[in-house]
């Protein structure tokens, strides 16, 4: 949905510069894509905790999907940060992700995240067995980075990261308490 | 002196019929003022570069105070009541006290003066804006020897400034910027009151605001309720929060680096997606050959 409102914000950008996006459309769009790629992300951190809550075993497969729709998100964001405000100026971008360490940092939660899609698939599920969940648990240092990125972008106003922080600290606190659980004697009663 | 002919703005520049009657009638102002074609050319006046349009200049704004979003100032400011306003004056002058603004404004001529305007973020106007020379207004108060800078403070009203009550800010209110009292004093620096020939709408820091074009915009405080003249440098709120990153100078420079963004290039305003409009950033914001004598012998990569 939010990627349809962008579609026609840009449409606009095109036959009427400025209506929508406002005068820095460039900056506009690279900030909508992260923010709902964050905010996607964060839901998809929630479609396990929810199985477990519901006892409904269907969500897994939204989850993969939820989970590509935030991987494109933030896909878009990086190039649409290359594009719009970067120019494809390699040597600014050079530049970027040498000096500004929100921005590499961003980039390895982005490689992070693009390894989890590219082995969402079954195929990859059965090649990797056991490994699979261990690899996939690395949507959580990719969360932790994205929002380390958006803390260290923001100049004043912190209200965003406080609000997705605290969100991605109850959902790994309740990873973590899981399998603590299951680890220390969980197992046996199953 | 380039001053004497601002016919080199070609009409079409000039976005809206408003805003070129606004420049006749500015021409006139430039003419009868004589006083005015002593200043250094760049007085700004003959600037060849297009405005940014009118709209643009007073939506998109930096004014924290009102939210963090380029959109808030412009939503939110009208909360604010700039009448009856007056300015507190103290530290190293003879004349210290509260005035009423239209004490302050008393005598001093306005003129109009066309600026870039660079924000540290990257992103720049061409912006018409009329004030009167600070120099003018802060020799009213008779600063004394002592007085080596001038502090300028923004109004601290949370009851009418909604982001002063947020939780999620690291600004310790009110905004304080300053300068040294040579830049204060420079014919560039101006204490602005309106922009495109009207009075300057609240999101832009009305009723009073500084202008100093060779400086990124954060040194340009908006709503300024209190001045100060100290010996001391004044303590300011970028550079108590982001030392680093936020020098007391603050002059743009393509050479230094920001933590942030590269300020080697600027989208010059309005921007559109697919033609950015960038263009090089200049030492001092292209007013080097009017400002940089009063840096000699700093180094520049030090003192940001």
């Amino acid at each position: 949905m939010p990627l349809a409102w962008l579609a026609y914000a840009i449409a606009r950008e095109v036959s009427a510069p400025g209506t929508v996006l406002g005068a820095d459309p460039g900056e506009a769009v690279v900030e909508f894509l992260g923010e709902w790629g964050i905010r996607i992300l964060l839901l998809t951190l929630c479609v396990s905790p929810l199985r477990r809550l519901t006892g409904n075993a269907q969500v897994a497969g939204v989850r993969r999907m939820v989970g590509l729709f935030a991987f494109a998100y933030l896909a878009l964001h990086f190039s649409a940060y290359l594009g719009f405000l970067a120019l494809f100026d390699w040597a600014l971008i050079v530049e970027d992700l040498s000096e500004r360490s929100y921005i590499m940092v961003g980039l390895l939660a982005l490689i992070i995240l693009a390894l989890l899609s590219l082995t969402s698939t079954r195929g990859w599920q059965r090649r990797l067995r056991r490994n699979w969940q261990h690899l996939h648990w690395g949507i959580y240092p990719a969360m932790l980075l994205g929002l380390l990125h958006l803390w260290w972008l923001t100049k004043d106003g912190f209200g965003d990261v406080v609000l997705y922080g605290t969100l991605t600290l109850v959902l790994l606190g309740e990873r973590l308490a899981l399998s603590w659980y299951t680890y220390s004697g969980g197992e046996r009663k199953q | 002196m380039l001053i004497s002919k601002p016919a080199d703005i070609a009409p079409s520049c000039i976005t809206s019929e408003t805003a070129f009657q606004n420049r006749r009638k500015f021409v006139q102002t430039l003419g009868l003022a004589s006083g005015v074609a002593l200043l250094p050319r760049a007085a700004g006046a003959s600037l060849q570069e297009e405005l940014t349009p009118e709209r643009i200049v007073t939506s998109y704004n930096n004014f924290y105070e009102f939210g963090m979003d380029k959109t808030d100032p412009a939503a939110h400011a009208h909360e604010l009541t700039v009448a009856p306003w007056s300015i507190e004056v103290s530290g190293e002058a003879k004349r210290t006290g509260t005035f009423a603004l239209e004490d302050v404004l008393k005598g001093l001529s306005e003129e109009d003066r066309i600026y870039r305007f660079r924000c540290v973020e990257a992103w720049s106007m061409v912006v018409p804006w009329r004030g009167v020379p600070m120099k003018t207004l802060l020799e009213k108060f008779e600063p004394t020897g002592n007085a080596k800078y001038v502090e300028f403070t923004t109004l601290k009203r949370p009851s009418e400034m909604r982001a002063q009550r947020s939780y999620f800010s690291g600004i310790d209110w009110p905004y304080v910027e300053g300068l040294r009292m040579d830049e204060a004093y420079h014919p560039l620096t101006l204490m602005v009151t309106g922009v495109y020939g009207k009075a300057l709408p609240k999101q832009n820091g009305a009723p009073l605001r500084l202008m100093v074009p060779w400086k990124y915009g954060f040194k340009s405080g908006k709503s300024i309720v209190k001045i100060r003249f100290s010996a001391q440098r004044p303590v300011t709120t970028w550079n108590v929060l982001q030392p680093d990153e936020y020098g007391f100078y603050a002059n743009v420079n393509p050479a230094v680096d920001h933590p942030r963004w590269s300020q080697a290039v600027e989208r010059r305003l309005p921007s559109s997606l697919f033609s950015p409009n960038r263009i090089p950033t200049l030492p001092f914001n292209g007013y080097a050959e009017e400002v940089a004598y009063l840096y000699a012998g700093m180094d520049l990569t030090r003192h940001y």
